[in-house]
């Protein structure tokens, strides 16, 4: 079997707190001015609410929204942006054998409901069947198909057609990553010629709140970028939405298709991460790759998540590598699944625009190469678990 | 001597080893001996209270269960017990370090009533109970176990770090039919060369009694409370919705080639995989049977068989009225005339609907079917459905030359996956 067929990246799609669109997220950026998070709604934890968006372009259908919880819309319309913008929105032709992998976290809970039931449950002696009777008459019917994580990748199917195949991922970060390199090897060896990837994530919510100040510090004011939040590290939840189309070179140039650049190789581990592990594991995966890095042409777009230990050891890896960093989650925050996805967004516009945004905290060093960006490293070190690394190459 | 390729030129998949747990018992023994004798794994819910719910009745493992657990944890041990028998059949490796990759099918995990009472409880609020409440207790260490038992990325490290598998491990979901997307993926993963073996679970210990709730309101249960066993009812007329069970499936997926050179028994082999997705509704299937007639098609096709070569079908066969009426149209279409004679059966008649698990505990019965060749029956079957006229093997396992298997997988939001299960080629 062929396993060395090159994957281009033809469409990207990206909506989160910056904006929606490689350029406007790329304009925001590049202005350098206060990153957008709410430090309100969620006081005292900050979070990046979703830029307001008009689903209606995407999601033209009103039953359809209806049909979704917010990180169902934020993704599907994520994804309509990248198959616009890789051409094929609405060819059925293409679509009937566009396979999918989607990234997926679980679906909001009704969080009203949830504090009904726990307010009235306290004057209850017999609390179960109380329980089961008011979830039978409170929760919504359809509520559990906004909650479940492949629905989003149903939502897809349902509003834009994708039918060739579809598949999800769940674990955070990870997921991620690994829907990527699936989606890549597949397409690298044959068994695919076109895929759409991506996640959602809607973190502004006070079910995630909960769960994950349950085991991990979440940022509170004042705000300080990713690299910069102490010895315990901490998160800033978020909403955001990252879709990317990847297809065989062979594919995506007999369609006349513009790349917007190629995916030359992606990587993704675990390890149990006692101290150092998060360390050696990214170093480990660069050292797969050095070999076809060109150091004055390449930059690192960090994942880094503001957790600690890992960011600090990721720190460590790209002092030592040497290429201009800028990490991502300063501006546009924690978005677990769809993380990476964003992230791998960015760095197609780093080596397409050429330019890179001003930095912002310790770890975001040096400036774009006097001769332009031809490629960019993409990391991603989950806050607990999974190092992945991605390598992005400018076409033509 | 030369590498065995498939029709297509790829290395063939081999099944080395399995392994069982449904609410008919713990292994594959057991529960052959009890899916050849007709038996159903269906009770009374007994774990929670079922005052105030549609259904009361589920295909629980209660031999597994532990007081207390939540879904995280019970679907864990079911994958725990599933993997390690599969492991051990197969003596691949040695004990934690399986030389390949994991692709784990789990249910969404999620916080559970008990953590949010004893969150709501902790933060002494008198009056209105909100979720800040919560938040503002959530960093007492007491509740970190919390966390990590609602995290999506949690198990299929545990597992990863028992097992000692090879690389990121992938937790997956592709709702009813996530089973079979995770030996699709496994099997994906050895033709490209990537590995010589893979891990493929599915698992599924989800039953409480909001799930119980979640799938009666979209009335997809069975309500047949006063008759647990005769509840699933599969291709009958009177069948009223599916029976939720619980359950893990294992499969160690190997190059034959790798197999054959350690010298281990060869079960059976994945010969192709479908899929297909539709985008008709997010609950129901296309009214022309398009997408299962495709996913179907397309799993013969990647196989290199047609449906004359095919002499069992197991069936996605839920018991909902929807499903089984899909599943004619779509077995019928694809098979033609040889519909009136091919033996189709549901092993969820006998276990109920296992969802994340179905699939892979599915393909193991698949492959027992094919070792043992006899087939596990559909029971309950009292009155036949006219228009779905199908040999379902009715009540009564039977004896039959079966080489080769197709077996279906379809769910809520519009997947479709299908495989296809030979024996040792001769």
């Amino acid at each position: 079997m062929n396993t060395a067929r090159e994957v281009w990246i033809t469409g990207v799609g990206l909506v989160s707190a910056l904006g929606e669109g490689l350029d406007q997220h790329w304009d925001r950026l590049m202005a350098g001015g206060p990153p957008p998070y709410d430090d309100k709604t969620f006081a005292p934890y900050i979070t990046f609410p979703l830029v307001p968006v008009s689903f209606d372009s995407q999601i033209p259908k009103k039953g359809d929204q209806r049909q979704m919880e917010a990180w169902q819309r934020i993704g599907v319309y994520a994804a309509g942006l990248a198959l616009t913008d890789a051409g094929i929105a609405k060819n059925t032709e293409i679509l009937d054998k566009t396979d999918m992998i989607v990234a997926a976290g679980g679906g909001e809970r009704d969080v009203a409901v949830d504090a009904a039931i726990l307010t009235d449950a306290r004057k209850v002696e017999n609390r179960d069947p109380f329980v089961n009777e008011r979830l039978m008459s409170d929760l919504r019917p359809t509520l559990f198909l906004a909650q479940l994580p492949n629905l989003l990748a149903g939502n897809i199917s349902l509003v834009h057609g994708v039918v060739g195949s579809s598949r999800t991922f769940m674990g955070e970060e990870a997921s991620g990553v690994d829907a990527l390199r699936v989606a890549h090897s597949r397409i690298a060896a044959g068994q695919s010629e076109i895929s759409l990837v991506g996640g959602a994530y809607n973190g502004t919510r006070w079910d995630l709140v909960l769960l994950f100040r349950l085991g991990t510090p979440l940022l509170e004011p004042p705000f300080r970028p990713v690299w910069d939040r102490g010895p315990k590290g901490a998160l800033t939840l978020a909403a955001m939405g990252a879709f990317v189309v990847i297809e065989s070179r062979a594919h995506a140039e007999k369609r006349g298709a513009r790349p917007v650049a190629r995916l030359a190789s992606i990587q993704s581990s675990r390890n149990l991460r006692k101290p150092g592990d998060a360390e050696a594991t990214l170093r480990a995966e660069w050292n797969e790759i050095a070999g076809q890095v060109k150091k004055d042409g390449a930059v690192v777009i960090s994942g880094a998540s503001g957790a600690e230990p890992a960011t600090s050891e990721e720190r460590s890896v790209l002092a030592a590598i040497g290429l201009p960093v800028r990490a991502t989650a300063t501006h546009i925050g924690n978005g677990m699944e769809a993380q990476f996805l964003a992230n791998i967004a960015l760095g197609c516009q780093a080596v397409r625009a050429g330019t890179l945004f001003p930095g912002s905290g310790s770890g975001d060093v040096g400036q774009a190469p006097a001769n332009g960006i031809r490629q960019a490293v993409v990391t991603s070190v989950g806050h607990w678990r999974g190092e992945g690394l991605a390598l992005i190459e400018r076409i033509g | 001597m030369a590498a065995h390729r498939d029709k297509k030129g790829r290395p063939v998949v081999a099944i080395t080893g399995m392994g069982l747990v449904t609410p008919l018992g713990i292994g594959k023994a057991d529960n052959w001996k009890k899916l050849t004798a007709g038996q159903s794994g269906i009770r009374a819910i007994t774990r929670f209270p079922t005052e105030g719910l549609r259904t009361t009745i589920a295909g629980t493992v209660d031999e597994v269960y532990e007081d207390g657990m939540v879904s995280s944890e019970l679907s864990q041990k079911l994958a725990l017990l599933a993997g390690r028998e599969a492991i051990e059949e197969s003596r691949i490796g040695v004990s934690g370090d399986f030389p390949g990759p994991l692709f784990l099918a789990f249910p969404p995990i999620e916080i559970e009533w008990s953590q949010r009472f004893a969150l709501a409880a902790a933060s002494g609020a008198n009056e209105k109970i909100e979720y800040g409440d919560l938040v503002r207790v959530a960093a007492n260490p007491q509740f970190h176990d919390f966390y990590e038992e609602s995290k999506y990325g949690v198990v299929p490290e545990h597992l990863a770090e028992t097992f000692g598998t090879k690389g990121s491990p992938i937790s997956l979901t592709t709702a009813c039919a996530s089973g079979a997307t995770a030996i699709q993926l496994g099997l994906e993963a050895i033709q490209r060369g990537e590995c010589e073996a893979a891990l493929a679970i599915g698992a599924d210990g989800s039953i409480t009694a909001e799930s119980v709730v979640r799938f009666s309101l979209l009335s997809a249960l069975s309500t047949n409370n006063a008759s647990p066993q005769g509840a699933s009812r599969p291709f009958s007329k009177n069948r009223d919705g599916f029976v939720l069970a619980e359950g893990a499936a294992a499969l160690v997926l190997e190059d034959y080639d790798h197999a054959l050179a350690r010298g281990a028994k060869i079960l059976g082999i994945v010969e192709g995989c479908g899929e297909k997705a539709d985008n008709f509704h997010r609950t129901r299937s296309s009214p022309d049977g398009k997408p299962v007639i495709s996913c179907m098609r397309n799993a013969l096709a990647d196989a290199g068989v047609t449906p004359d070569d095919v002499d069992y079908i197991n069936a996605h066969g839920t018991s909902t009225p929807e499903n089984d009426k899909m599943e004619y149209l779509g077995v019928s279409t694809v098979f033609g005339e040889k519909i009136k004679t091919i033996p189709i059966s549901s092993n969820k008649s006998m276990i109920g609907h296992t969802l994340t698990a179905a699939g892979a505990i599915e393909a193991v019965v698949s492959v027992l079917t094919i070792l043992n060749q006899r087939i596990p029956p559909t029971i309950n079957y009292q009155v036949p459905d006219p228009a779905i006229p199908l040999d379902v093997v009715p009540n009564v396992a039977r004896d039959a030359k079966v080489r080769r298997v197709i077996s279906n997988s379809f769910g809520f939001g519009g997947q479709n996956t299908c495989l296809v299960l030979t024996g040792e080629p001769a």
